[in-house]
């Protein structure tokens, strides 16, 4: 390809993470965008959500989350760990936020991955257009979308938003067969974590043409101590995470009720 | 590959292996003082007679009278001690330390050993004939004045050979299996008689010759004396299946190591003699069986071919030979012991790899070997695999399997980078593929070379301490001289005087080196381990006195990263943004960046001044001790100063630092291992060999660090130095990736005598089956980019600490410490806080 242009497209990040082995194929590196459509209490990186550039206070001092860069300097990053992603069949993913706010950017990051020869992968809710969606398809190996509920009222409820338009576009990427899709639900307390729940989604998961796997992430904590650095209270309060026998039992069930491969974690 | 490929089922352990593991642990290791007694009888008879006549009767008469034992439930025999875990001493090396520690030894942090009032009285009696004689005290006298000093001065400790054997050698197991002990004596014999009468070595040759074959007898006596007692034993054992066994046994130790072994059972059982004489003739460590699933295979082979073996019992077998690694023990003097914390004798063996013809050499026994481990679960045989671009996945995945246990083993060698390397120092291309690893880490050709590995430690920090001081340590010259700090103008001018500063004590170092191989050639030939080495039975000359067909001289330098990381400080801060002044620096330095000190130095300090009054004939009273320890305690510095070398420090420590994959930080860390690299090849020691680099500290880093003051990288006074290649505990901080990254920068060809590689691993990126395959990957990546070796600790952070507070809960708890695995209860506090310190990888969010 001739054209490099898309190398000096600029978006904004509050995170590179290496050596991420849970989240798609091989050894990857995660680019997190910053900014996100909806506010889910349990979100474990809050200051993803804001699109602005903010300062968190960690072990008492204070850190810049949001940084503006071109797809060509987080590139540079990226291509240092080509030998693990080679040996793992691994690459790039990116998350957020919800990659899909930032567009030309995302689409442009996966460009650049194609480009190095690697897997890529997006960690999104679908919270866009779907042509928006459709134009960065080309780029993308594998998608994991969150789907949270079946319900939009309570969806509303502990997100900020409907999701309507996200299961749309699961049909419509589904249906497109550009892409492996593979759907990630957060196991929540309180929220989704019921055997009816937890399959209505796997039942929708199902329906969808070419979909053979689902993800279930139990909910943590870690992000606990991010909200206190941000000055904001932790909506989770003390709430406890599933316990392994529950999550293999929701696994269990899915897998028998369901013809999909059921994961516990990414 | 064998012929058919290779069967990688796992066999489930045996009841009989549980009940071995459980009664070697079931006292603490204890000193016995037989062939201390032996070795002096023996020596006292023969005096006048050549060295090595006198070191072959020596041997003969311990393997005579040392008592011997059977343990219950034993497949393989052959016991050092009467009780397990023992240890014998080697007066002939060394004995005043003992002597001086016998009140100490049982209670010391690292490796306590209980010793009786009677064993006590016994070692005194004879201990006393080796005063003048010992190998320390001749390499003593053969040393400058000023490497005596320098090593007074904490530059470099070559206390692992100064006071011992040396050991460091995988010999010919092979030899004695295929052709027994009787093949080796046969060559022997034929050389004899061709050793002309005009040659001029004529009486050097015959006694050596002849030294070698009254050793291999006695070898042979010794395992027929087991013969012996299996059979006086099988006699009176109740249990019919038990009586069996002893009488195999019985069989099996009267045929070999004297003859060829005709079956697996009687090869491991050869190999064990080998292993446990070799130790009892020489005292040294790290005597490593190397490739033991490549020169095993042919009878497993076989066996398995035949009907006469099943998998399940070869297992068995393996197990027991695993037990028995680690029923031998060694006493060292209190400072090593710490430098080599965890009782281990680095008895290094490796599975996998490529053949001599450069093959993938995986084959049954490579898993089983690394089952084995699983089994035992103890830290002996320090396993080790090699890995190459052919290397069968399925191995790999099983040694990630036993790595994810958290025991530290195998640790994983690079074949690619590896080889080369060792062809670049004039091995040829066969030897260099049928390389195996001595030790903790270093590449060795088995059979056929003294590589003198692991010849000293040397701390790279320290000369960096004498650019600041212009020599001076401790109110003395301690050091060459490089003038003033405030005299430097450039970056350039900086790193030339530590340049200077490194090829001094470098030359130092070499001059130590020299002074004990020629202490050990003279006093200490081994004429039984000689027989196991090519070409010294051809040559007509023992190994210590350049027998060997490779013969190298490997001291290890430690604190890379520290030392780039300083650079990079003086660099950037210094001379880039005048942030602070060389001899600002400097007085931080001295005054720990205005954190006060520990109890140690203020101890240190206040007998130091203590000496100094007492030599001007001045009286000391306790009270004025206790005050001098306050002042240090406390320092009392103005409050302006002291924010001052906090805030310097703060700059410092928000520097990039070497282990995070930026280029400019790897590229002064590749400059700084060159500092020590370099020079080294360039000296020769009196083998006839050259000296080569490696680059891994044991544990001595935490040591040795206790007696180097701060740094310029922020690191505080007496804190350990960054052990091996690895990145400064806690530095490396964009994941394991980018730590590799940083590593394979180095130019690990150019330390061939091997680089160590540590790293943390959190469970939780341990635990799927697909973790296990990213693992791999992260192996290979950092192999594919020229990486040496790799090792793995696989444990959270908060069961160490646990395990620190209750250590009765975790008598089994493994742990990697540098190229070994120790139990972690049996470290010392220090190098145990210095294992929790490591930077844990792959833990997230």
């Amino acid at each position: 390809m001739d054209d490099h242009s898309y190398l000096n497209v600029k978006g904004r990040i509050f995170d590179i993470q290496r050596y991420s082995i849970h989240d798609g194929i091989g050894i990857r590196t995660i680019v997190f965008l910053k900014g996100c459509a909806l506010r889910c209490r349990w979100c474990c990186n809050p200051e993803s959500q804001s699109y602005d550039i903010e300062t968190m206070t960690i072990n008492g001092k204070p850190k810049v989350y949001g940084q503006d860069v071109t797809v060509r300097e987080v590139m540079q990053t990226v291509r240092r760990d080509m030998p693990y992603y080679s040996r793992s069949s691994g690459g790039l993913t990116l998350s957020g936020g919800e990659s899909l706010l930032q567009p030309e950017f995302a689409k442009a990051l996966l460009q650049a991955g194609k480009a190095l020869g690697v897997n890529t992968a997006l960690e999104s809710m679908g919270f866009a257009k779907y042509e928006t969606i459709e134009m960065i398809l080309p780029y993308l190996d594998n998608y994991l979308m969150d789907i949270k509920h079946m319900d939009p009222v309570k969806h509303k409820e502990w997100c900020g938003l409907e999701n309507t338009l996200m299961k749309e576009n699961a049909r419509k990427i589904a249906a497109s067969g550009m892409t492996r899709l593979i759907i990630r639900v957060p196991v929540i307390p309180g929220f989704n974590d019921t055997e009816k729940e937890l399959l209505d989604i796997a039942r929708f998961a199902e329906s969808l043409q070419g979909v053979d796997e689902i993800d279930l992430l139990p909910y943590h904590n870690f992000g606990e101590g991010k909200y206190r650095g941000l000055g904001r209270d932790y909506p989770m309060g003390d709430t406890e995470r599933p316990s392994g026998d529950k999550m293999r039992g929701f696994k269990e069930t899915i897998e028998r009720l369901t013809s999909l491969y059921c994961q516990i974690g990414g | 590959m064998g012929k058919k490929g290779f069967d990688s089922t796992p066999v489930p352990k045996t009841e009989r292996i549980t009940g071995l593991v459980a009664d070697l642990f079931a006292k603490m290791p204890e000193i016995e003082p037989a062939r201390a007694e032996l070795i002096t009888e023996s020596f006292m008879s023969t005096e006048g007679l050549p060295i090595v006549t006198r070191k072959a009767l020596a041997f003969r008469h311990i393997l005579n009278g040392l008592p011997i034992v059977i343990r219950p439930g034993e497949l393989i025999v052959g016991s050092t001690t009467l009780a397990p875990r023992g240890c014998q001493t080697y007066p002939e090396f060394s004995y005043e330390w003992l002597e001086a520690e016998f009140d100490t030894v049982e209670h010391r942090t690292a490796d306590p050993f209980y010793i009786s009032d009677d064993t006590k009285r016994r070692l005194k009696k004879v201990n006393h004939y080796w005063k003048g004689k010992t190998t320390s005290e001749l390499a003593r006298s053969y040393m400058a004045p000023e490497t005596i000093r320098a090593m007074d001065h904490n530059f470099f400790t070559p206390g692992n050979y100064y006071y011992n054997g040396v050991g460091h050698v995988n010999v010919h197991y092979d030899r004695v299996i295929y052709e027994g002990l009787k093949g080796i004596m046969e060559q022997t014999a034929d050389e004899l008689k061709k050793v002309d009468v005009g040659d001029p070595n004529y009486g050097d040759k015959k006694r050596f010759l002849e030294a070698v074959i009254i050793s291999c007898q006695a070898v042979i006596d010794y395992a027929k004396r087991y013969a012996k007692l299996a059979e006086e034993e099988a006699a009176k054992e109740k249990d019919e299946g038990r009586k069996q066994e002893l009488l195999k046994i019985a069989k099996t130790c009267s045929y070999v190591p004297e003859n060829p072994a005709r079956t697996f059972e009687e090869g491991l059982q050869a190999f064990w003699f080998v292993q446990q004489t070799i130790q009892i003739e020489s005292s040294g460590h790290s005597i490593s069986p190397g490739r033991f699933d490549q020169y095993m295979y042919p009878l497993y082979e076989k066996d398995i071919e035949e009907g006469i073996l099943t998998r399940e019992y070869a297992q068995e077998l393996l197990d027991c030979v695993w037990v028995k690694l680690n029923d031998l023990n060694k006493c060292r003097d209190a400072v090593s012991a710490e430098g080599f914390s965890g009782y281990s004798l680095f008895q290094n063996l490796i599975v996998g790899g490529q053949t001599k013809d450069g093959r993938d050499a995986t084959n049954d026994l490579s898993f089983m070997c690394l089952d084995a481990t699983k089994h035992v679960f103890l830290p002996q045989p320090s396993i080790s695999i090699r890995v190459w671009n052919g290397s069968a996945k399925e191995l790999l995945i099983r040694a990630a399997e036993v790595t994810r246990t958290g025991i530290g083993f195998p640790a994983y060698y690079n074949d690619e980078i590896i080889i080369p390397s060792m062809e670049n120092r004039g091995i040829g291309i066969e030897d260099a593929r049928n390389y195996a690893i001595i030790g903790c880490v270093e590449p060795h050709v088995p059979g056929k070379e003294d590589g003198w590995h692991d010849a000293a430690f040397f701390n790279m920090c320290r000369p960096l301490e004498m650019v600041f001081t212009n020599g001076v340590d401790n109110g003395e010259i301690a050091s060459i001289q490089t003038g003033d700090i405030d005299n430097i103008t450039s970056y350039e001018e900086f790193k030339a005087a530590y340049k200077k500063q490194m090829d001094y004590n470098i030359a130092l170092l070499v001059n130590a080196d020299n002074a004990i191989d020629r202490a050990h050639a003279e006093r200490c030939p081994l004429p039984f381990e000689s027989a196991l080495i090519d070409d010294c039975i051809s040559k007509g000359v023992p190994l210590q006195q350049g027998g060997a067909h490779y013969n190298f001289t490997g001291p290890q330098g430690f604190g890379i990263a520290n030392v780039a990381d300083s650079l990079y400080t003086v660099k950037t801060l210094v001379f880039e943004q005048h942030r602070f002044t060389l001899k600002e620096l400097a007085r931080a330095m001295e005054m720990n960046y205005g954190q006060g000190f520990d109890e140690t130095t203020a101890k240190e300090a206040a007998l130091q001044a203590a000496k100094v009054m007492e030599a001007k004939g001045e009286e000391i009273s306790p009270d004025f001790i206790a005050s001098i320890i306050k002042k240090v305690l406390t320092m009392e510095l103005p409050e302006e100063e002291r924010k001052r070398y906090a805030e310097m420090r703060d700059m410092i420590i928000d520097l990039p630092h070497f282990g995070n994959d930026v280029d400019e930080v790897d590229e002064i860390a590749r400059e700084a291992a060159y500092f020590y690299t370099r020079p080294l090849p360039e000296y020769r020691n009196p083998r006839g060999g050259i000296f080569q680099a490696g680059l891994y500290p044991v544990s001595a880093n935490v040591p040795l660090g206790a007696q180097t003051g701060a740094t310029p990288d922020g690191r505080l006074a007496h804190t350990p130095v960054a052990d091996g290649v690895s990145p400064t505990s806690g530095y490396d901080l964009n994941g394991p990736t980018a730590s590799c990254n940083s590593v394979a920068r180095l130019d690990h060809a150019d330390a061939s005598n091997g680089t160590l590689f540590n790293m943390k691993i959190h469970p939780t990126a341990m635990s799927t089956d697909k973790d296990l395959e990213d693992f791999v990957s992260l192996v290979r990546g950092y192999f594919d980019q020229k990486g040496m070796h790799m090792q793995f600790n696989v444990v959270d952070r908060e069961t160490l600490i646990d395990a620190q507070k209750h250590p009765e809960k975790y008598a089994g708890l493994v742990v990697r410490v540098a190229g070994y695995s120790a139990l972690f209860t049996t470290l010392s506090k220090s190098l145990q806080d210095d294992i929790i310190r490591r930077t844990e990888q792959g833990l997230y969010r």
